[in-house]
Protein backbone atom coordinates (compact mmCIF):
# COMPACT_ATOMS: atom_id res chain seq x y z
CA UNK A 1 0.00 0.00 0.00
CA UNK A 2 2.76 2.44 0.91
CA UNK A 3 4.27 2.05 -2.54
CA UNK A 4 1.08 2.99 -4.34
CA UNK A 5 0.34 6.39 -5.75
CA UNK A 6 -3.06 7.95 -5.56
CA UNK A 7 -3.70 7.22 -9.24
CA UNK A 8 -3.22 3.49 -8.62
CA UNK A 9 -5.54 3.81 -5.68
CA UNK A 10 -8.22 5.33 -7.81
CA UNK A 11 -7.70 2.69 -10.49
CA UNK A 12 -8.20 -0.04 -7.94
CA UNK A 13 -11.20 1.81 -6.62
CA UNK A 14 -12.64 1.95 -10.13
CA UNK A 15 -12.06 -1.78 -10.59
CA UNK A 16 -13.85 -2.46 -7.37
CA UNK A 17 -16.71 -0.24 -8.49
CA UNK A 18 -16.40 2.18 -5.59
CA UNK A 19 -14.76 5.14 -7.30
CA UNK A 20 -17.99 7.09 -7.17
CA UNK A 21 -17.41 7.78 -3.49
CA UNK A 22 -15.01 10.67 -3.17
CA UNK A 23 -13.52 9.40 0.06
CA UNK A 24 -13.16 5.75 -0.81
CA UNK A 25 -10.37 3.88 0.84
CA UNK A 26 -8.92 0.75 -0.60
CA UNK A 27 -7.28 -1.75 1.64
CA UNK A 28 -4.37 -3.35 -0.16
CA UNK A 29 -3.83 -6.81 1.28
CA UNK A 30 -0.28 -7.66 0.26
CA UNK A 31 0.40 -9.38 3.56
CA UNK A 32 -1.92 -10.86 6.06
CA UNK A 33 -5.18 -8.93 5.76
CA UNK A 34 -5.48 -8.76 9.52
CA UNK A 35 -2.29 -6.66 9.61
CA UNK A 36 -3.82 -3.87 7.53
CA UNK A 37 -6.18 -1.32 8.93
CA UNK A 38 -6.98 2.35 8.70
CA UNK A 39 -7.75 5.05 11.19
CA UNK A 40 -8.75 8.68 10.76
CA UNK A 41 -7.01 11.67 12.34
CA UNK A 42 -8.63 15.02 13.05
CA UNK A 43 -6.73 17.75 14.87
CA UNK A 44 -6.41 21.37 15.95
CA UNK A 45 -9.99 22.63 15.71
CA UNK A 46 -9.44 25.56 18.10
CA UNK A 47 -13.13 25.94 18.93
CA UNK A 48 -13.34 29.55 20.10
CA UNK A 49 -16.03 30.91 22.38
CA UNK A 50 -17.32 34.44 21.73
CA UNK A 51 -20.06 34.79 24.34
CA UNK A 52 -23.25 33.02 25.41
CA UNK A 53 -23.89 30.31 22.84
CA UNK A 54 -21.77 31.99 20.12
CA UNK A 55 -18.60 30.40 18.78
CA UNK A 56 -16.33 31.47 15.90
CA UNK A 57 -18.18 30.13 12.86
CA UNK A 58 -15.09 29.55 10.72
CA UNK A 59 -13.45 27.12 13.20
CA UNK A 60 -16.77 25.35 13.89
CA UNK A 61 -17.15 24.72 10.15
CA UNK A 62 -13.71 23.15 9.88
CA UNK A 63 -14.45 20.58 12.56
CA UNK A 64 -17.98 19.90 11.32
CA UNK A 65 -16.69 19.24 7.83
CA UNK A 66 -13.94 16.86 9.03
CA UNK A 67 -16.41 14.94 11.20
CA UNK A 68 -18.98 14.66 8.39
CA UNK A 69 -16.37 13.52 5.86
CA UNK A 70 -14.82 11.03 8.28
CA UNK A 71 -18.24 9.47 8.76
CA UNK A 72 -18.40 8.89 4.98
CA UNK A 73 -15.18 6.87 4.81
CA UNK A 74 -15.50 3.54 3.04
CA UNK A 75 -14.32 1.12 4.29
CA UNK A 76 -14.82 2.37 7.82
CA UNK A 77 -11.74 3.31 9.81
CA UNK A 78 -11.09 1.19 12.92
CA UNK A 79 -11.01 4.32 15.07
CA UNK A 80 -10.47 8.07 15.05
CA UNK A 81 -7.80 10.10 16.83
CA UNK A 82 -8.36 13.71 17.79
CA UNK A 83 -4.89 15.25 17.95
CA UNK A 84 -5.40 18.07 20.49
CA UNK A 85 -6.27 21.78 20.60
CA UNK A 86 -9.97 21.06 20.48
CA UNK A 87 -10.43 24.40 22.30
CA UNK A 88 -8.78 27.82 21.92
CA UNK A 89 -8.77 29.08 25.51
CA UNK A 90 -9.41 25.79 27.34
CA UNK A 91 -12.80 26.79 28.73
CA UNK A 92 -15.62 24.43 29.68
CA UNK A 93 -17.79 26.09 27.01
CA UNK A 94 -15.24 25.42 24.26
CA UNK A 95 -14.46 21.85 25.34
CA UNK A 96 -18.16 21.04 25.70
CA UNK A 97 -18.98 22.53 22.30
CA UNK A 98 -16.06 20.70 20.68
CA UNK A 99 -17.04 17.42 22.34
CA UNK A 100 -20.59 17.90 21.08
CA UNK A 101 -19.40 18.40 17.48
CA UNK A 102 -17.13 15.34 17.81
CA UNK A 103 -19.97 13.27 19.26
CA UNK A 104 -21.37 12.98 15.72
CA UNK A 105 -18.44 10.66 14.85
CA UNK A 106 -19.59 7.08 14.39
CA UNK A 107 -16.31 5.58 15.60
CA UNK A 108 -14.40 5.13 18.80
CA UNK A 109 -12.31 8.26 19.28
CA UNK A 110 -8.99 8.56 21.13
CA UNK A 111 -7.93 11.98 22.39
CA UNK A 112 -4.56 13.74 22.60
CA UNK A 113 -4.03 16.78 24.88
CA UNK A 114 -3.11 20.11 23.29
CA UNK A 115 -1.82 23.22 25.05
CA UNK A 116 -5.03 25.12 24.28
CA UNK A 117 -6.99 22.39 26.10
CA UNK A 118 -4.64 22.31 29.08
CA UNK A 119 -3.35 25.57 30.48
CA UNK A 120 -6.57 26.97 31.98
CA UNK A 121 -7.26 24.17 34.48
CA UNK A 122 -4.27 21.88 33.74
CA UNK A 123 -6.48 19.44 31.90
CA UNK A 124 -9.00 18.77 34.67
CA UNK A 125 -12.17 19.30 32.62
CA UNK A 126 -10.64 17.63 29.55
CA UNK A 127 -9.92 14.53 31.69
CA UNK A 128 -13.53 14.47 32.78
CA UNK A 129 -14.67 14.46 29.14
CA UNK A 130 -12.02 12.28 27.51
CA UNK A 131 -10.08 10.33 30.15
CA UNK A 132 -6.41 10.16 31.17
CA UNK A 133 -3.84 12.60 29.75
CA UNK A 134 -1.48 9.79 28.70
CA UNK A 135 -2.14 6.11 28.04
CA UNK A 136 -1.46 3.24 25.67
CA UNK A 137 -3.51 0.63 23.85
CA UNK A 138 -2.98 -2.26 21.43
CA UNK A 139 -4.75 -2.69 18.13
CA UNK A 140 -4.20 -5.44 15.56
CA UNK A 141 -0.60 -6.03 16.56
CA UNK A 142 0.40 -2.36 16.88
CA UNK A 143 1.20 -0.76 20.24
CA UNK A 144 -0.21 2.79 20.37
CA UNK A 145 1.08 5.32 22.88
CA UNK A 146 -0.65 8.65 23.57
CA UNK A 147 1.53 11.30 25.24
CA UNK A 148 0.79 14.68 26.76
CA UNK A 149 3.78 16.43 25.20
CA UNK A 150 2.74 20.02 25.93
CA UNK A 151 3.76 20.14 29.60
CA UNK A 152 6.42 22.59 30.72
CA UNK A 153 8.40 23.52 33.83
CA UNK A 154 6.72 23.64 37.26
CA UNK A 155 8.01 27.18 37.73
CA UNK A 156 6.22 28.41 34.57
CA UNK A 157 3.08 26.37 35.24
CA UNK A 158 2.59 27.00 38.95
CA UNK A 159 4.53 30.11 39.97
CA UNK A 160 4.77 32.63 37.20
CA UNK A 161 1.21 33.79 36.52
CA UNK A 162 -1.24 35.45 38.90
CA UNK A 163 -4.29 33.77 37.35
CA UNK A 164 -5.11 30.60 35.41
CA UNK A 165 -6.68 32.77 32.69
CA UNK A 166 -3.45 34.69 32.19
CA UNK A 167 -1.45 31.44 32.11
CA UNK A 168 -3.76 30.14 29.38
CA UNK A 169 -3.56 33.39 27.40
CA UNK A 170 0.25 33.48 27.60
CA UNK A 171 0.56 29.92 26.26
CA UNK A 172 -2.18 30.41 23.65
CA UNK A 173 -0.12 32.96 21.70
CA UNK A 174 2.03 30.86 19.37
CA UNK A 175 4.62 33.63 18.92
CA UNK A 176 4.37 34.96 22.47
CA UNK A 177 7.87 35.28 23.95
CA UNK A 178 6.34 34.74 27.44
CA UNK A 179 5.45 31.15 26.51
CA UNK A 180 7.59 28.18 27.50
CA UNK A 181 9.04 25.17 25.63
CA UNK A 182 6.89 22.05 25.61
CA UNK A 183 8.11 18.88 27.26
CA UNK A 184 6.93 15.35 28.05
CA UNK A 185 8.55 15.53 31.46
CA UNK A 186 10.21 13.09 33.81
CA UNK A 187 7.10 11.45 35.27
CA UNK A 188 5.67 10.61 31.88
CA UNK A 189 9.03 9.41 30.52
CA UNK A 190 9.24 7.02 33.48
CA UNK A 191 5.73 5.79 32.68
CA UNK A 192 6.65 5.39 29.01
CA UNK A 193 9.75 3.36 29.88
CA UNK A 194 7.65 0.99 32.01
CA UNK A 195 4.90 0.79 29.41
CA UNK A 196 7.37 -0.08 26.62
CA UNK A 197 9.18 -2.65 28.78
CA UNK A 198 6.20 -4.97 28.30
CA UNK A 199 6.31 -4.69 24.49
CA UNK A 200 8.35 -6.92 22.14
CA UNK A 201 11.00 -5.02 20.17
CA UNK A 202 9.47 -6.33 16.93
CA UNK A 203 6.04 -4.86 17.72
CA UNK A 204 5.34 -1.71 15.69
CA UNK A 205 5.00 1.36 17.93
CA UNK A 206 2.86 4.37 16.97
CA UNK A 207 3.07 7.44 19.22
CA UNK A 208 0.47 10.23 19.16
CA UNK A 209 1.56 13.56 20.61
CA UNK A 210 0.42 17.12 20.13
CA UNK A 211 3.84 18.70 19.67
CA UNK A 212 6.49 17.17 17.42
CA UNK A 213 8.83 14.92 19.45
CA UNK A 214 11.66 16.62 17.55
CA UNK A 215 13.13 20.12 17.46
CA UNK A 216 12.09 22.25 14.48
CA UNK A 217 11.40 25.84 15.58
CA UNK A 218 11.52 26.89 19.21
CA UNK A 219 9.83 30.29 18.79
CA UNK A 220 6.51 28.69 17.85
CA UNK A 221 6.95 25.55 19.96
CA UNK A 222 7.35 23.36 16.89
CA UNK A 223 9.50 21.74 19.52
CA UNK A 224 9.63 19.32 22.44
CA UNK A 225 12.41 20.14 24.86
CA UNK A 226 13.09 16.55 25.97
CA UNK A 227 12.62 15.13 22.46
CA UNK A 228 15.99 13.31 22.50
CA UNK A 229 15.16 11.57 25.78
CA UNK A 230 11.80 10.36 24.44
CA UNK A 231 13.42 9.29 21.16
CA UNK A 232 15.99 7.28 23.17
CA UNK A 233 13.16 5.28 24.80
CA UNK A 234 11.76 4.49 21.33
CA UNK A 235 15.12 3.59 19.81
CA UNK A 236 15.19 -0.15 20.67
CA UNK A 237 12.07 -0.85 18.59
CA UNK A 238 12.30 -1.80 14.93
CA UNK A 239 9.33 0.19 13.65
CA UNK A 240 8.37 3.46 15.31
CA UNK A 241 6.11 6.23 14.03
CA UNK A 242 5.24 9.53 15.72
CA UNK A 243 2.14 11.40 14.57
CA UNK A 244 1.72 14.96 15.82
CA UNK A 245 -0.55 17.99 15.41
CA UNK A 246 0.13 21.54 16.60
CA UNK A 247 1.97 22.73 13.46
CA UNK A 248 -1.10 23.20 11.19
CA UNK A 249 0.91 22.11 8.13
CA UNK A 250 2.38 19.06 6.41
CA UNK A 251 5.74 18.02 7.84
CA UNK A 252 7.55 14.69 7.84
CA UNK A 253 10.94 13.44 8.88
CA UNK A 254 12.98 10.35 9.69
CA UNK A 255 15.35 10.27 12.66
CA UNK A 256 17.08 6.89 13.02
CA UNK A 257 14.32 4.29 13.30
CA UNK A 258 11.58 6.85 14.00
CA UNK A 259 9.27 8.22 11.30
CA UNK A 260 7.59 11.54 12.01
CA UNK A 261 4.38 12.75 10.36
CA UNK A 262 2.35 15.84 11.16
CA UNK A 263 -1.37 16.24 10.57
CA UNK A 264 -3.35 19.22 9.32
CA UNK A 265 -5.52 21.54 11.41
CA UNK A 266 -9.22 21.85 10.69
CA UNK A 267 -9.13 25.49 11.83
CA UNK A 268 -6.41 27.48 9.98
CA UNK A 269 -2.97 26.94 8.41
CA UNK A 270 0.35 28.21 9.80
CA UNK A 271 3.27 29.63 7.88
CA UNK A 272 6.33 27.40 7.53
CA UNK A 273 8.96 28.53 10.06
CA UNK A 274 11.34 29.74 7.35
CA UNK A 275 8.73 32.40 6.47
CA UNK A 276 9.80 34.19 9.66
CA UNK A 277 13.14 35.63 8.65
CA UNK A 278 14.27 37.04 12.01
CA UNK A 279 14.90 33.62 13.65
CA UNK A 280 16.60 30.36 12.67
CA UNK A 281 14.47 27.27 12.09
CA UNK A 282 15.04 23.68 11.01
CA UNK A 283 12.29 22.33 8.82
CA UNK A 284 13.14 18.68 8.05
CA UNK A 285 14.73 18.59 4.58
CA UNK A 286 12.53 15.63 3.65
CA UNK A 287 9.39 17.74 3.90
CA UNK A 288 7.75 18.91 0.70
CA UNK A 289 5.60 21.78 2.01
CA UNK A 290 1.85 21.99 1.56
CA UNK A 291 0.58 24.57 -0.92
CA UNK A 292 0.54 28.19 0.18
CA UNK A 293 -2.88 29.12 1.48
CA UNK A 294 -5.34 31.22 -0.48
CA UNK A 295 -7.11 33.10 2.31
CA UNK A 296 -10.11 33.77 0.08
CA UNK A 297 -11.09 30.11 0.42
CA UNK A 298 -11.94 29.73 4.07
CA UNK A 299 -10.95 26.07 4.37
CA UNK A 300 -7.90 26.28 2.14
CA UNK A 301 -4.71 24.78 3.64
CA UNK A 302 -6.74 23.09 6.36
CA UNK A 303 -7.84 19.47 6.37
CA UNK A 304 -7.86 16.09 8.05
CA UNK A 305 -6.43 12.70 7.18
CA UNK A 306 -6.96 8.98 7.09
CA UNK A 307 -4.02 6.77 7.78
CA UNK A 308 -3.41 3.35 6.30
CA UNK A 309 -1.43 1.05 8.53
CA UNK A 310 0.28 -1.87 6.90
CA UNK A 311 2.57 -4.12 8.93
CA UNK A 312 2.97 -1.27 11.34
CA UNK A 313 4.06 1.42 8.86
CA UNK A 314 1.95 4.47 8.09
CA UNK A 315 0.62 6.09 4.93
CA UNK A 316 -1.06 9.43 5.58
CA UNK A 317 -3.77 10.50 3.16
CA UNK A 318 -4.39 14.23 3.46
CA UNK A 319 -7.92 15.36 2.65
CA UNK A 320 -7.46 19.00 1.65
CA UNK A 321 -10.48 21.12 0.70
CA UNK A 322 -9.73 23.33 -2.33
CA UNK A 323 -6.43 21.56 -2.89
CA UNK A 324 -5.08 18.42 -4.51
CA UNK A 325 -4.98 15.65 -1.93
CA UNK A 326 -1.57 14.52 -0.73
CA UNK A 327 -0.25 11.14 0.35
CA UNK A 328 2.87 10.78 2.48
CA UNK A 329 3.81 7.15 3.00
CA UNK A 330 6.71 5.21 4.49
CA UNK A 331 8.93 3.80 1.76
CA UNK A 332 10.42 0.49 2.94
CA UNK A 333 13.22 0.71 0.35
CA UNK A 334 14.56 4.10 1.44
CA UNK A 335 13.49 3.72 5.06
CA UNK A 336 11.85 7.18 5.04
CA UNK A 337 8.43 8.71 4.57
CA UNK A 338 7.93 10.25 1.14
CA UNK A 339 5.33 12.24 -0.71
CA UNK A 340 3.87 9.94 -3.35
CA UNK A 341 3.54 12.71 -5.97
CA UNK A 342 5.94 15.54 -5.17
CA UNK A 343 9.01 14.07 -3.43
CA UNK A 344 11.19 14.32 -6.53
CA UNK A 345 12.33 17.95 -6.88
CA UNK A 346 11.29 18.08 -10.54
CA UNK A 347 7.70 17.22 -9.61
CA UNK A 348 7.21 20.12 -7.21
CA UNK A 349 4.85 22.94 -8.03
CA UNK A 350 5.08 26.71 -7.55
CA UNK A 351 2.53 26.96 -4.69
CA UNK A 352 4.85 24.73 -2.59
CA UNK A 353 7.47 27.50 -2.60
CA UNK A 354 7.28 29.31 0.75
CA UNK A 355 9.33 32.41 1.46
CA UNK B 1 27.53 97.07 -4.67
CA UNK B 2 29.75 94.12 -5.37
CA UNK B 3 31.14 94.44 -1.91
CA UNK B 4 27.71 94.44 -0.35
CA UNK B 5 26.67 91.30 -2.25
CA UNK B 6 29.82 89.66 -1.04
CA UNK B 7 28.96 90.43 2.55
CA UNK B 8 25.40 89.18 2.09
CA UNK B 9 26.59 85.93 0.58
CA UNK B 10 28.87 85.47 3.53
CA UNK B 11 26.05 86.04 5.97
CA UNK B 12 23.74 83.56 4.21
CA UNK B 13 26.38 80.83 4.14
CA UNK B 14 27.45 81.31 7.70
CA UNK B 15 24.00 81.40 9.29
CA UNK B 16 22.92 77.95 10.52
CA UNK B 17 19.84 76.95 8.51
CA UNK B 18 16.92 76.50 10.86
CA UNK B 19 15.03 74.15 8.56
CA UNK B 20 15.75 71.89 5.60
CA UNK B 21 17.55 68.59 5.88
CA UNK B 22 19.91 69.00 8.73
CA UNK B 23 19.26 66.62 11.59
CA UNK B 24 21.06 65.17 14.54
CA UNK B 25 21.45 61.81 16.24
CA UNK B 26 18.84 62.98 18.74
CA UNK B 27 16.37 63.56 15.90
CA UNK B 28 17.04 60.13 14.47
CA UNK B 29 16.56 58.50 17.85
CA UNK B 30 13.26 60.30 18.28
CA UNK B 31 12.00 59.30 14.83
CA UNK B 32 12.98 55.68 15.45
CA UNK B 33 11.15 55.83 18.78
CA UNK B 34 8.04 57.12 17.02
CA UNK B 35 8.21 54.25 14.54
CA UNK B 36 8.84 51.70 17.29
CA UNK B 37 5.81 53.02 19.19
CA UNK B 38 3.66 52.55 16.08
CA UNK B 39 5.00 49.01 15.57
CA UNK B 40 4.40 48.27 19.26
CA UNK B 41 0.80 49.41 19.00
CA UNK B 42 0.56 47.29 15.85
CA UNK B 43 1.76 44.23 17.75
CA UNK B 44 -0.85 44.86 20.47
CA UNK B 45 -3.62 45.12 17.88
CA UNK B 46 -2.17 42.04 16.12
CA UNK B 47 -2.65 39.88 19.23
CA UNK B 48 -6.03 41.41 20.12
CA UNK B 49 -4.61 43.22 23.15
CA UNK B 50 -4.87 46.79 21.83
CA UNK B 51 -6.91 49.82 22.95
CA UNK B 52 -9.52 48.98 20.29
CA UNK B 53 -10.74 45.64 18.95
CA UNK B 54 -10.32 45.11 15.21
CA UNK B 55 -12.90 42.33 14.99
CA UNK B 56 -16.04 41.17 16.73
CA UNK B 57 -15.32 37.48 17.35
CA UNK B 58 -12.11 37.58 19.36
CA UNK B 59 -10.00 36.17 16.51
CA UNK B 60 -6.54 37.81 16.37
CA UNK B 61 -4.28 38.44 13.35
CA UNK B 62 -1.57 36.45 15.15
CA UNK B 63 -3.67 33.29 15.14
CA UNK B 64 -2.90 32.79 11.41
CA UNK B 65 0.14 35.11 11.15
CA UNK B 66 2.51 34.50 14.09
CA UNK B 67 5.25 37.16 14.04
CA UNK B 68 3.42 38.67 11.06
CA UNK B 69 4.64 35.75 8.94
CA UNK B 70 3.01 35.05 5.57
CA UNK B 71 1.87 38.64 5.13
CA UNK B 72 4.76 39.48 2.77
CA UNK B 73 4.78 43.29 3.04
CA UNK B 74 7.77 43.36 0.68
CA UNK B 75 5.58 42.21 -2.23
CA UNK B 76 3.05 45.07 -2.21
CA UNK B 77 1.62 46.64 -4.27
CA UNK B 78 0.89 43.46 -6.21
CA UNK B 79 -1.79 41.94 -8.38
CA UNK B 80 -4.24 40.25 -6.07
CA UNK B 81 -6.18 37.78 -8.18
CA UNK B 82 -9.00 37.66 -5.63
CA UNK B 83 -9.54 41.44 -5.97
CA UNK B 84 -8.80 41.48 -9.72
CA UNK B 85 -6.42 44.44 -9.46
CA UNK B 86 -3.09 45.63 -8.19
CA UNK B 87 -3.71 46.13 -4.49
CA UNK B 88 -1.92 47.63 -1.51
CA UNK B 89 -1.31 45.76 1.69
CA UNK B 90 -3.87 47.76 3.67
CA UNK B 91 -6.59 46.43 1.38
CA UNK B 92 -5.60 42.89 2.31
CA UNK B 93 -5.43 43.80 6.01
CA UNK B 94 -9.00 45.09 5.73
CA UNK B 95 -9.99 41.87 3.98
CA UNK B 96 -8.74 39.94 6.99
CA UNK B 97 -10.51 42.29 9.41
CA UNK B 98 -13.81 41.89 7.54
CA UNK B 99 -13.64 38.11 7.09
CA UNK B 100 -11.80 35.99 9.67
CA UNK B 101 -12.13 38.75 12.30
CA UNK B 102 -15.72 39.66 11.33
CA UNK B 103 -14.98 43.37 11.85
CA UNK B 104 -15.24 46.63 9.92
CA UNK B 105 -12.73 48.24 7.53
CA UNK B 106 -10.13 50.58 9.00
CA UNK B 107 -9.41 53.82 7.14
CA UNK B 108 -6.22 53.41 5.13
CA UNK B 109 -4.58 56.32 6.96
CA UNK B 110 -5.89 55.53 10.43
CA UNK B 111 -3.44 55.20 13.32
CA UNK B 112 -4.46 51.57 13.68
CA UNK B 113 -3.78 50.66 10.05
CA UNK B 114 -0.45 52.49 10.17
CA UNK B 115 0.42 50.58 13.34
CA UNK B 116 -0.51 47.19 11.83
CA UNK B 117 1.60 47.87 8.74
CA UNK B 118 4.49 49.16 10.88
CA UNK B 119 4.40 45.91 12.87
CA UNK B 120 4.19 43.59 9.85
CA UNK B 121 7.06 45.43 8.15
CA UNK B 122 9.21 45.41 11.28
CA UNK B 123 8.93 41.59 11.49
CA UNK B 124 10.09 41.40 7.86
CA UNK B 125 13.09 43.64 8.33
CA UNK B 126 15.99 43.04 5.95
CA UNK B 127 14.00 41.25 3.25
CA UNK B 128 14.56 42.70 -0.22
CA UNK B 129 11.71 44.61 -1.78
CA UNK B 130 9.93 42.45 -4.34
CA UNK B 131 6.97 44.54 -5.55
CA UNK B 132 4.49 42.53 -7.56
CA UNK B 133 5.84 39.15 -6.44
CA UNK B 134 3.31 36.44 -5.78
Amino acid sequence: MSQMGRRDFLKLGALAGIATLPLSMVRIAFGKPEDDFTFAYISDSHIQHIKGNQFVRNWDMGLKRAVAETNLLVPKPDFVVFGGDLAQMGTKEELDHGAELLSALKYKTYHVMGEHDYYLDLGKYWEKLFGPQWYSFDHKGVHFVVLNSILTTDEWTFKRWPTAEQRMAEMAGLDNPNGSPFMVGEAQRKWLKEDLAKVAKTTPIVVFSHSPIQKIFKNWNFWTDDAEQVQALLKPFQKVSVVYGHVHQIQYNQIGNISFNSVMATAWPWPYPQSYVLADSHLPVLTVPMNRADPFFERDATGWQYINTRTGRLALNYELPNNTKRQVAFNAKTGKPQDMAYQDKKNRILPQDHY
Amino acid sequence: MKKILGILAFVVLAAPPAFADEFTKADMDRWQKEFDAAAKLGRKLWVNDGPVKLGTNGVACAQCHPNGANTHPETYPKFQKQLGKVAQMWEMVNWCIRNPLEGKNLAADSNEMTALLAYANSERKGVKLAPGKH
